[in-house]
Protein backbone atom coordinates (compact mmCIF):
# COMPACT_ATOMS: atom_id res chain seq x y z
CA UNK A 1 0.00 0.00 0.00
CA UNK A 2 2.65 2.17 1.04
CA UNK A 3 3.79 2.82 -3.22
CA UNK A 4 0.30 2.71 -3.88
CA UNK A 5 -0.19 5.51 -6.35
CA UNK A 6 -1.83 8.39 -5.86
CA UNK A 7 -0.89 10.94 -8.60
CA UNK A 8 0.20 10.44 -12.05
CA UNK A 9 1.15 13.28 -14.74
CA UNK A 10 1.90 11.89 -17.87
CA UNK A 11 3.68 14.68 -20.33
CA UNK A 12 1.45 17.56 -19.32
CA UNK A 13 1.41 20.30 -20.96
CA UNK A 14 0.07 23.88 -19.93
CA UNK A 15 -0.16 27.00 -21.80
CA UNK A 16 -1.51 30.04 -21.00
CA UNK A 17 -2.17 32.54 -24.05
CA UNK A 18 0.05 30.74 -26.17
CA UNK A 19 2.95 30.91 -23.11
CA UNK A 20 3.76 27.42 -21.91
CA UNK A 21 3.70 27.19 -18.15
CA UNK A 22 4.40 23.38 -18.01
CA UNK A 23 6.25 21.39 -20.37
CA UNK A 24 6.57 17.89 -20.45
CA UNK A 25 5.85 17.69 -17.22
CA UNK A 26 5.83 14.06 -15.53
CA UNK A 27 5.29 13.24 -12.18
CA UNK A 28 4.36 10.21 -9.78
CA UNK A 29 3.48 10.76 -6.21
CA UNK A 30 2.86 7.76 -4.04
CA UNK A 31 0.60 7.14 -0.80
CA UNK A 32 3.96 7.96 1.42
CA UNK A 33 5.62 10.77 0.05
CA UNK A 34 6.34 13.91 1.55
CA UNK A 35 7.54 15.84 -1.60
CA UNK A 36 8.55 19.61 -1.92
CA UNK A 37 8.63 21.14 -5.01
CA UNK A 38 10.49 24.40 -5.11
CA UNK A 39 11.18 26.93 -7.99
CA UNK A 40 10.84 30.65 -8.80
CA UNK A 41 7.64 32.31 -8.76
CA UNK A 42 6.29 32.03 -11.96
CA UNK A 43 7.58 28.71 -12.61
CA UNK A 44 4.35 26.51 -12.44
CA UNK A 45 4.06 25.44 -8.98
CA UNK A 46 0.49 26.91 -8.35
CA UNK A 47 -0.54 25.92 -11.86
CA UNK A 48 0.95 22.19 -11.10
CA UNK A 49 -1.47 22.03 -8.01
CA UNK A 50 -4.17 22.94 -10.28
CA UNK A 51 -3.82 20.72 -13.22
CA UNK A 52 -3.85 18.33 -10.02
CA UNK A 53 -7.05 19.26 -8.44
CA UNK A 54 -8.53 19.41 -12.21
CA UNK A 55 -9.12 23.80 -11.72
CA UNK A 56 -6.47 24.17 -14.51
CA UNK A 57 -6.98 21.90 -18.05
CA UNK A 58 -3.34 20.36 -19.48
CA UNK A 59 -3.59 21.60 -23.51
CA UNK A 60 -2.20 18.51 -23.73
CA UNK A 61 -0.74 15.19 -21.85
CA UNK A 62 -2.83 13.25 -18.82
CA UNK A 63 -3.44 13.51 -15.13
CA UNK A 64 -5.09 10.68 -13.16
CA UNK A 65 -5.64 11.06 -9.52
CA UNK A 66 -6.40 8.18 -7.80
CA UNK A 67 -6.87 6.42 -10.81
CA UNK A 68 -9.31 8.34 -12.48
CA UNK A 69 -9.85 12.13 -13.51
CA UNK A 70 -9.10 15.04 -11.67
CA UNK A 71 -12.68 16.46 -11.35
CA UNK A 72 -14.13 13.11 -9.90
CA UNK A 73 -11.38 12.62 -7.76
CA UNK A 74 -9.90 15.83 -6.37
CA UNK A 75 -12.44 15.19 -2.93
CA UNK A 76 -9.67 13.11 -1.77
CA UNK A 77 -7.17 15.80 -2.11
CA UNK A 78 -6.99 18.22 0.93
CA UNK A 79 -6.07 21.24 -0.52
CA UNK A 80 -4.62 24.55 1.22
CA UNK A 81 -4.31 27.46 -1.12
CA UNK A 82 -2.00 30.52 -0.50
CA UNK A 83 -3.34 32.51 2.47
CA UNK A 84 -4.16 35.68 0.88
CA UNK A 85 -6.84 34.84 -1.44
CA UNK A 86 -9.44 35.00 0.76
CA UNK A 87 -11.38 38.56 1.88
CA UNK A 88 -10.13 38.51 5.89
CA UNK A 89 -12.84 41.39 6.43
CA UNK A 90 -15.25 38.30 5.81
CA UNK A 91 -18.08 37.55 8.44
CA UNK A 92 -17.53 33.81 9.15
CA UNK A 93 -15.98 32.05 12.26
CA UNK A 94 -13.19 29.44 12.36
CA UNK A 95 -15.31 26.69 12.90
CA UNK A 96 -17.48 27.73 9.92
CA UNK A 97 -14.36 27.80 7.43
CA UNK A 98 -13.71 24.44 8.37
CA UNK A 99 -16.96 22.83 8.03
CA UNK A 100 -16.85 24.19 4.46
CA UNK A 101 -14.11 21.40 4.38
CA UNK A 102 -17.13 18.73 4.52
CA UNK A 103 -18.98 19.93 1.92
CA UNK A 104 -18.24 17.74 -0.63
CA UNK A 105 -19.92 14.78 2.33
CA UNK A 106 -22.77 17.03 2.89
CA UNK A 107 -24.58 17.75 -0.58
CA UNK A 108 -26.34 20.63 -1.93
CA UNK A 109 -29.30 21.54 0.65
CA UNK A 110 -28.85 19.39 3.37
CA UNK A 111 -27.34 21.05 6.71
CA UNK A 112 -23.86 20.05 8.62
CA UNK A 113 -24.64 17.24 10.39
CA UNK A 114 -23.20 16.66 14.55
CA UNK A 115 -21.17 14.37 13.00
CA UNK A 116 -19.40 16.99 10.74
CA UNK A 117 -19.15 18.97 13.37
CA UNK A 118 -17.26 16.57 15.67
CA UNK A 119 -14.97 16.23 12.70
CA UNK A 120 -14.51 19.47 12.72
CA UNK A 121 -13.74 19.66 16.43
CA UNK A 122 -11.72 17.07 15.47
CA UNK A 123 -9.28 18.84 13.14
CA UNK A 124 -9.18 22.20 14.93
CA UNK A 125 -7.76 19.51 17.70
CA UNK A 126 -5.16 18.35 15.21
CA UNK A 127 -3.90 21.80 14.60
CA UNK A 128 -4.02 23.50 17.77
CA UNK A 129 -6.54 26.12 17.11
CA UNK A 130 -9.30 24.46 19.12
CA UNK A 131 -9.63 27.19 21.59
CA UNK A 132 -10.14 29.56 18.82
CA UNK A 133 -13.18 28.18 17.02
CA UNK A 134 -15.90 31.02 17.26
CA UNK A 135 -13.45 33.82 16.33
CA UNK A 136 -13.73 35.45 13.18
CA UNK A 137 -11.62 34.32 10.75
CA UNK A 138 -9.78 37.79 10.11
CA UNK A 139 -8.54 38.12 13.78
CA UNK A 140 -6.26 35.65 13.52
CA UNK A 141 -2.63 35.67 12.45
CA UNK A 142 -1.36 34.47 9.41
CA UNK A 143 0.48 31.15 11.10
CA UNK A 144 -2.56 30.71 12.98
CA UNK A 145 -5.07 31.00 9.59
CA UNK A 146 -3.00 29.21 7.99
CA UNK A 147 -3.87 25.99 10.17
CA UNK A 148 -7.28 26.74 9.98
CA UNK A 149 -7.10 26.41 6.52
CA UNK A 150 -5.12 22.84 7.05
CA UNK A 151 -7.93 22.44 9.43
CA UNK A 152 -10.81 22.39 6.84
CA UNK A 153 -8.55 20.51 4.14
CA UNK A 154 -8.21 17.95 6.91
CA UNK A 155 -11.64 17.79 7.91
CA UNK A 156 -12.75 15.48 4.94
CA UNK A 157 -10.23 12.96 5.89
CA UNK A 158 -8.02 13.32 2.66
CA UNK A 159 -5.67 10.89 1.33
CA UNK A 160 -3.01 13.45 0.34
CA UNK A 161 -2.75 17.00 1.05
CA UNK A 162 -1.84 19.20 -1.73
CA UNK A 163 -0.28 23.01 0.31
CA UNK A 164 0.40 25.87 -1.85
CA UNK A 165 3.44 28.60 -0.16
CA UNK A 166 1.88 27.52 2.95
CA UNK A 167 4.78 30.12 4.83
CA UNK A 168 3.67 33.21 3.29
CA UNK A 169 3.02 35.79 5.76
CA UNK A 170 3.52 33.34 8.94
CA UNK A 171 6.78 34.76 11.00
CA UNK A 172 9.87 32.57 11.62
CA UNK A 173 9.04 30.77 15.40
CA UNK A 174 5.16 29.54 13.70
CA UNK A 175 6.72 28.43 10.75
CA UNK A 176 8.70 25.82 12.19
CA UNK A 177 5.84 24.86 14.69
CA UNK A 178 4.08 24.96 11.09
CA UNK A 179 6.09 22.30 9.53
CA UNK A 180 6.24 20.21 13.10
CA UNK A 181 2.63 19.84 12.52
CA UNK A 182 3.06 18.18 8.54
CA UNK A 183 5.91 16.28 9.68
CA UNK A 184 3.15 14.77 12.54
CA UNK A 185 0.63 14.36 9.40
CA UNK A 186 3.05 12.48 6.97
CA UNK A 187 2.36 9.49 8.65
CA UNK A 188 -1.34 9.54 7.76
CA UNK A 189 -1.16 10.98 4.49
CA UNK A 190 0.92 12.24 1.30
CA UNK A 191 2.15 15.89 1.07
CA UNK A 192 2.57 17.87 -1.15
CA UNK A 193 3.88 21.34 -0.70
CA UNK A 194 5.25 23.98 -3.14
CA UNK A 195 7.29 26.84 -1.75
CA UNK A 196 10.04 29.48 -3.13
CA UNK A 197 11.92 28.90 0.17
CA UNK A 198 14.22 25.94 -0.46
CA UNK A 199 16.31 25.91 3.18
CA UNK A 200 13.30 25.58 5.14
CA UNK A 201 11.54 22.81 3.01
CA UNK A 202 14.25 21.06 2.25
CA UNK A 203 14.69 20.17 6.09
CA UNK A 204 11.37 18.32 6.69
CA UNK A 205 10.21 17.25 3.27
CA UNK A 206 11.62 13.50 2.22
CA UNK A 207 12.04 13.87 -1.93
CA UNK A 208 12.75 17.45 -3.60
CA UNK A 209 11.77 18.58 -6.84
CA UNK A 210 12.32 21.43 -8.82
CA UNK A 211 10.19 23.42 -11.18
CA UNK A 212 10.71 25.77 -13.24
CA UNK A 213 8.29 25.00 -16.61
CA UNK A 214 10.20 21.68 -16.34
CA UNK A 215 10.10 19.56 -13.75
CA UNK A 216 13.43 17.84 -11.94
CA UNK A 217 12.60 15.09 -10.25
CA UNK A 218 14.26 11.60 -9.70
CA UNK A 219 12.37 10.47 -6.50
CA UNK A 220 14.92 11.27 -3.83
CA UNK A 221 15.76 14.33 -2.07
CA UNK A 222 19.72 14.61 -3.68
CA UNK A 223 19.33 17.84 -5.71
CA UNK A 224 22.14 18.26 -7.75
CA UNK A 225 23.76 21.96 -9.12
CA UNK A 226 23.27 21.18 -12.25
CA UNK A 227 19.28 20.94 -11.62
CA UNK A 228 19.15 23.91 -9.30
CA UNK A 229 21.21 25.76 -12.07
CA UNK A 230 18.53 24.54 -14.72
CA UNK A 231 15.76 25.65 -12.51
CA UNK A 232 16.80 28.98 -11.28
CA UNK A 233 19.14 29.97 -14.34
CA UNK A 234 21.17 31.75 -11.92
CA UNK A 235 23.55 29.32 -10.83
CA UNK A 236 26.27 31.17 -8.34
CA UNK A 237 24.25 33.02 -6.12
CA UNK A 238 21.38 30.57 -5.86
CA UNK A 239 24.01 27.82 -4.82
CA UNK A 240 25.83 30.22 -2.53
CA UNK A 241 22.60 31.17 -0.67
CA UNK A 242 19.33 29.34 -1.13
CA UNK A 243 20.90 25.67 -0.31
CA UNK A 244 23.00 24.77 2.08
CA UNK A 245 25.07 21.65 1.68
CA UNK A 246 23.52 20.16 4.55
CA UNK A 247 20.12 19.57 2.87
CA UNK A 248 21.58 18.28 0.30
CA UNK A 249 24.55 15.51 1.10
CA UNK A 250 23.66 15.34 5.11
CA UNK A 251 20.06 14.14 5.02
CA UNK B 1 -50.37 54.58 3.86
CA UNK B 2 -50.80 50.78 5.11
CA UNK B 3 -49.55 49.62 2.12
CA UNK B 4 -46.80 51.86 1.76
CA UNK B 5 -46.07 50.40 5.28
CA UNK B 6 -46.20 46.50 4.33
CA UNK B 7 -44.67 47.44 1.38
CA UNK B 8 -41.46 49.17 3.74
CA UNK B 9 -41.17 45.64 5.33
CA UNK B 10 -41.54 43.60 2.56
CA UNK B 11 -38.37 45.40 0.84
CA UNK B 12 -36.35 45.56 4.16
CA UNK B 13 -36.28 41.62 3.98
CA UNK B 14 -35.57 41.06 0.73
CA UNK B 15 -33.04 43.19 0.87
CA UNK B 16 -31.81 42.38 4.21
CA UNK B 17 -31.33 39.09 2.76
CA UNK B 18 -29.82 39.44 -0.44
CA UNK B 19 -28.02 42.64 0.36
CA UNK B 20 -25.50 40.55 2.97
CA UNK B 21 -24.40 38.68 0.00
CA UNK B 22 -23.60 41.05 -2.53
CA UNK B 23 -22.13 43.25 0.50
CA UNK B 24 -19.91 40.02 1.22
CA UNK B 25 -19.56 38.87 -2.01
CA UNK B 26 -18.10 41.80 -3.64
CA UNK B 27 -20.57 41.88 -6.19
CA UNK B 28 -22.70 45.39 -6.09
CA UNK B 29 -21.12 46.36 -9.78
CA UNK B 30 -22.98 42.97 -10.73
CA UNK B 31 -26.25 43.80 -8.81
CA UNK B 32 -26.43 47.72 -10.10
CA UNK B 33 -26.20 46.32 -13.46
CA UNK B 34 -29.16 44.08 -12.56
CA UNK B 35 -31.01 46.54 -10.88
CA UNK B 36 -30.82 48.90 -14.39
CA UNK B 37 -31.35 46.01 -17.05
CA UNK B 38 -34.68 45.57 -15.33
CA UNK B 39 -35.97 49.19 -16.70
CA UNK B 40 -35.76 47.34 -20.03
CA UNK B 41 -38.63 45.43 -18.40
CA UNK B 42 -40.57 47.93 -17.16
CA UNK B 43 -40.44 49.37 -20.56
CA UNK B 44 -41.80 45.78 -22.14
CA UNK B 45 -44.63 46.44 -19.62
CA UNK B 46 -45.81 49.42 -20.75
CA UNK B 47 -45.64 48.38 -24.38
CA UNK B 48 -47.57 45.36 -23.57
CA UNK B 49 -49.90 46.93 -21.91
CA UNK B 50 -49.47 44.08 -18.61
CA UNK B 51 -48.05 45.24 -15.02
CA UNK B 52 -44.60 46.38 -15.89
CA UNK B 53 -43.37 44.79 -12.35
CA UNK B 54 -44.88 41.42 -13.62
CA UNK B 55 -43.09 41.93 -17.02
CA UNK B 56 -40.08 43.41 -15.02
CA UNK B 57 -39.68 39.96 -13.18
CA UNK B 58 -39.17 37.84 -15.78
CA UNK B 59 -36.86 40.37 -18.48
CA UNK B 60 -34.76 40.97 -14.94
CA UNK B 61 -34.03 37.10 -13.77
CA UNK B 62 -33.30 36.82 -18.03
CA UNK B 63 -31.07 39.40 -17.88
CA UNK B 64 -28.97 38.56 -14.65
CA UNK B 65 -28.70 34.81 -15.76
CA UNK B 66 -27.00 36.81 -19.10
CA UNK B 67 -24.87 38.66 -17.37
CA UNK B 68 -23.62 35.87 -15.31
CA UNK B 69 -23.62 33.05 -18.28
CA UNK B 70 -21.59 35.60 -20.71
CA UNK B 71 -19.24 36.47 -17.51
CA UNK B 72 -18.42 33.32 -16.86
CA UNK B 73 -18.28 31.11 -20.20
CA UNK B 74 -16.28 34.07 -22.16
CA UNK B 75 -13.34 35.19 -21.58
CA UNK B 76 -14.95 38.78 -21.09
CA UNK B 77 -13.95 40.87 -18.53
CA UNK B 78 -16.68 40.60 -16.03
CA UNK B 79 -17.19 44.08 -15.85
CA UNK B 80 -17.63 44.78 -19.35
CA UNK B 81 -20.38 42.41 -19.67
CA UNK B 82 -21.94 44.12 -16.82
CA UNK B 83 -21.54 47.61 -18.41
CA UNK B 84 -22.99 46.73 -21.51
CA UNK B 85 -25.92 44.77 -20.13
CA UNK B 86 -26.73 47.54 -18.01
CA UNK B 87 -26.58 50.48 -20.91
CA UNK B 88 -28.73 48.14 -23.54
CA UNK B 89 -31.18 47.25 -20.73
CA UNK B 90 -31.53 50.57 -19.81
CA UNK B 91 -31.87 51.22 -23.54
CA UNK B 92 -34.62 48.89 -24.22
CA UNK B 93 -36.54 50.56 -21.56
CA UNK B 94 -36.14 53.79 -23.82
CA UNK B 95 -37.68 52.23 -26.62
CA UNK B 96 -39.85 50.34 -25.46
CA UNK B 97 -41.71 53.12 -23.69
CA UNK B 98 -41.29 55.39 -26.56
CA UNK B 99 -43.21 52.93 -28.26
CA UNK B 100 -45.80 52.57 -25.99
CA UNK B 101 -49.55 54.54 -27.31
CA UNK B 102 -50.47 57.10 -24.41
CA UNK B 103 -48.55 58.69 -22.03
CA UNK B 104 -46.56 56.96 -19.71
CA UNK B 105 -47.69 59.24 -16.51
CA UNK B 106 -46.59 57.17 -13.58
CA UNK B 107 -42.62 55.94 -15.62
CA UNK B 108 -41.18 58.29 -12.69
CA UNK B 109 -42.17 55.79 -9.94
CA UNK B 110 -40.54 53.12 -11.49
CA UNK B 111 -37.63 55.05 -11.69
CA UNK B 112 -37.15 56.98 -8.57
CA UNK B 113 -39.49 54.88 -6.56
CA UNK B 114 -43.36 55.89 -4.45
CA UNK B 115 -43.89 53.55 -1.91
CA UNK B 116 -47.49 55.51 -1.25
CA UNK B 117 -48.22 54.25 -3.95
CA UNK B 118 -47.76 50.64 -4.36
CA UNK B 119 -51.01 48.75 -5.41
CA UNK B 120 -52.06 45.75 -3.05
CA UNK B 121 -51.18 43.56 -6.41
CA UNK B 122 -47.65 44.46 -6.41
CA UNK B 123 -47.64 44.04 -2.31
CA UNK B 124 -48.74 40.28 -3.08
CA UNK B 125 -45.68 39.57 -5.88
CA UNK B 126 -43.56 40.86 -3.17
CA UNK B 127 -44.49 38.92 -0.71
CA UNK B 128 -44.51 35.80 -2.77
CA UNK B 129 -41.15 37.10 -4.08
CA UNK B 130 -39.52 37.33 -0.42
CA UNK B 131 -40.79 34.05 0.39
CA UNK B 132 -38.92 32.35 -2.49
CA UNK B 133 -35.85 34.69 -1.63
CA UNK B 134 -35.70 33.32 2.16
CA UNK B 135 -36.43 29.82 1.08
CA UNK B 136 -34.14 29.39 -1.23
CA UNK B 137 -31.32 31.24 0.93
CA UNK B 138 -32.52 28.82 3.92
CA UNK B 139 -31.87 25.66 1.12
CA UNK B 140 -28.88 27.07 -0.13
CA UNK B 141 -27.13 28.87 2.74
CA UNK B 142 -23.87 26.47 3.00
CA UNK B 143 -23.31 26.18 -0.81
CA UNK B 144 -23.70 30.65 -1.12
CA UNK B 145 -21.29 30.53 2.08
CA UNK B 146 -19.10 28.46 0.33
CA UNK B 147 -18.90 30.35 -3.04
CA UNK B 148 -18.62 33.91 -1.13
CA UNK B 149 -16.02 32.98 1.04
CA UNK B 150 -13.59 31.41 -1.31
CA UNK B 151 -14.93 29.80 -4.53
CA UNK B 152 -11.99 27.93 -5.35
CA UNK B 153 -11.82 25.85 -2.78
CA UNK B 154 -15.38 25.37 -3.20
CA UNK B 155 -14.83 23.63 -6.88
CA UNK B 156 -11.98 21.77 -5.03
CA UNK B 157 -14.46 20.05 -2.40
CA UNK B 158 -17.30 19.75 -5.26
CA UNK B 159 -19.99 22.73 -4.71
CA UNK B 160 -21.60 23.70 -8.09
CA UNK B 161 -20.32 27.12 -7.83
CA UNK B 162 -21.58 27.98 -11.46
CA UNK B 163 -25.76 26.67 -10.49
CA UNK B 164 -25.03 28.63 -7.23
CA UNK B 165 -23.52 31.90 -8.39
CA UNK B 166 -26.30 31.95 -10.83
CA UNK B 167 -28.99 31.25 -8.54
CA UNK B 168 -27.69 33.94 -6.25
CA UNK B 169 -27.60 36.44 -9.41
CA UNK B 170 -31.50 35.11 -9.78
CA UNK B 171 -32.21 36.12 -6.34
CA UNK B 172 -30.65 39.54 -6.81
CA UNK B 173 -33.00 40.05 -9.45
CA UNK B 174 -36.31 39.01 -7.73
CA UNK B 175 -34.70 41.55 -4.98
CA UNK B 176 -34.60 44.54 -7.50
CA UNK B 177 -38.05 43.22 -8.67
CA UNK B 178 -39.54 43.74 -4.99
CA UNK B 179 -37.25 47.33 -4.68
CA UNK B 180 -38.60 48.91 -7.61
CA UNK B 181 -41.83 50.36 -6.35
CA UNK B 182 -40.11 51.33 -2.74
CA UNK B 183 -37.25 52.70 -4.14
CA UNK B 184 -36.87 53.19 -7.97
CA UNK B 185 -34.81 51.50 -10.59
CA UNK B 186 -31.81 54.12 -10.39
CA UNK B 187 -31.77 54.33 -6.04
CA UNK B 188 -32.32 50.03 -5.72
CA UNK B 189 -28.07 49.57 -5.29
CA UNK B 190 -28.60 51.91 -2.34
CA UNK B 191 -30.94 49.60 -0.36
CA UNK B 192 -28.88 46.25 -1.78
CA UNK B 193 -25.91 47.80 0.21
CA UNK B 194 -26.33 50.37 2.87
CA UNK B 195 -28.06 48.28 5.28
CA UNK B 196 -25.78 45.46 4.92
CA UNK B 197 -22.71 47.84 5.18
CA UNK B 198 -24.44 48.75 8.57
CA UNK B 199 -24.76 45.42 9.92
CA UNK B 200 -21.27 44.28 9.22
CA UNK B 201 -19.90 46.91 11.04
CA UNK B 202 -21.60 45.35 14.05
CA UNK B 203 -21.34 41.80 13.51
CA UNK B 204 -18.97 38.78 12.23
CA UNK B 205 -21.83 35.96 11.86
CA UNK B 206 -23.78 36.32 8.33
CA UNK B 207 -27.39 34.95 9.66
CA UNK B 208 -27.09 37.74 12.49
CA UNK B 209 -25.96 40.60 9.36
CA UNK B 210 -28.77 39.09 8.01
CA UNK B 211 -31.36 40.01 10.63
CA UNK B 212 -29.26 43.04 11.83
CA UNK B 213 -29.64 45.00 8.11
CA UNK B 214 -33.08 43.94 7.83
CA UNK B 215 -34.03 45.60 10.46
CA UNK B 216 -31.72 48.36 9.77
CA UNK B 217 -33.93 48.63 6.20
CA UNK B 218 -36.53 48.78 8.06
CA UNK B 219 -35.52 51.68 10.24
CA UNK B 220 -34.22 53.57 6.92
CA UNK B 221 -37.40 52.73 4.67
CA UNK B 222 -39.84 53.91 7.41
CA UNK B 223 -38.28 57.32 8.55
CA UNK B 224 -37.34 58.06 4.73
CA UNK B 225 -41.69 57.51 4.59
CA UNK B 226 -41.94 59.69 7.35
CA UNK B 227 -39.38 62.73 6.62
CA UNK B 228 -40.79 62.29 3.07
CA UNK B 229 -43.87 63.38 4.61
CA UNK B 230 -43.55 65.79 7.01
CA UNK B 231 -41.30 67.77 3.94
CA UNK B 232 -42.89 66.52 1.09
CA UNK B 233 -39.87 64.97 -1.27
CA UNK B 234 -39.92 62.02 -3.15
CA UNK B 235 -40.13 59.19 -0.80
CA UNK B 236 -37.41 56.90 -2.30
CA UNK B 237 -34.94 59.95 -2.59
CA UNK B 238 -35.43 60.61 0.78
CA UNK B 239 -34.86 57.09 1.64
CA UNK B 240 -31.93 56.65 0.20
CA UNK B 241 -30.21 59.99 1.89
CA UNK B 242 -31.44 58.63 5.15
CA UNK B 243 -29.73 55.51 4.63
CA UNK B 244 -26.35 57.43 3.54
CA UNK B 245 -26.78 59.73 6.82
CA UNK B 246 -27.19 57.06 9.40
CA UNK B 247 -24.76 54.46 7.29
CA UNK B 248 -22.58 58.15 8.26
CA UNK B 249 -23.11 57.83 11.57
CA UNK B 250 -22.71 53.90 12.11
CA UNK B 251 -19.86 54.33 10.53
CA UNK B 252 -18.42 57.34 13.54
CA UNK B 253 -19.59 55.16 15.97
CA UNK B 254 -18.26 52.07 14.69
CA UNK B 255 -14.84 53.76 14.62
CA UNK B 256 -15.04 55.28 18.37
CA UNK B 257 -16.27 52.09 19.59
CA UNK B 258 -13.09 50.23 17.64
CA UNK B 259 -10.32 52.88 19.25
CA UNK B 260 -11.72 52.18 22.65
CA UNK B 261 -12.16 48.79 21.92
CA UNK B 262 -9.25 47.45 19.12
CA UNK B 263 -11.11 44.95 16.84
CA UNK B 264 -7.80 43.30 15.85
CA UNK B 265 -7.33 43.46 20.25
CA UNK B 266 -5.47 39.50 20.88
CA UNK B 267 -7.57 36.61 21.75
Amino acid sequence: MADEELIRLEDVWVHYDNVAILEAVNLSIKRDDFLGIIGPNGGGKTTLLKVILGLVKPTSGKVTVLGGTPQRNRKFIGYVAQNSLFDHDFPISVLEVVLMGRYGKVGLVKRFSEDDKKAALKALQTVEMINYKDKQIGRLSGGEQQRVLIARALVAEPKMLLLDEPTTGVDMPMQTEFYELLAGLKYSMSIVLVSHDISAVSIYVDKIACLNHQLYYHGSKEVGPEVLEATYKCPVQMIAHGIPHRVLKEH
Amino acid sequence: MRNALAAGVLAAIACGIIGVYVVVKKIVFISGGIAHASFGGIGLGFLLGINPVLVALFFTVASALGMGFVSRRTKLPQDTVIGIFWAVGMALGIIFVGLSPGYAGDLFSYLFGNILLVPTSDLILMLILDAVIALVVFLLYKGFLAISFDEEFGVVVGAPVEFLYLTLLCLIALTVVVLIRVVGIILVIAMLTIPAAVAKQFTYDLKKMMLLSTLVGIVFILCGLWLSYELDLASGATTVIVSGVLFLVSFGFRTLIARRRPLTQPP
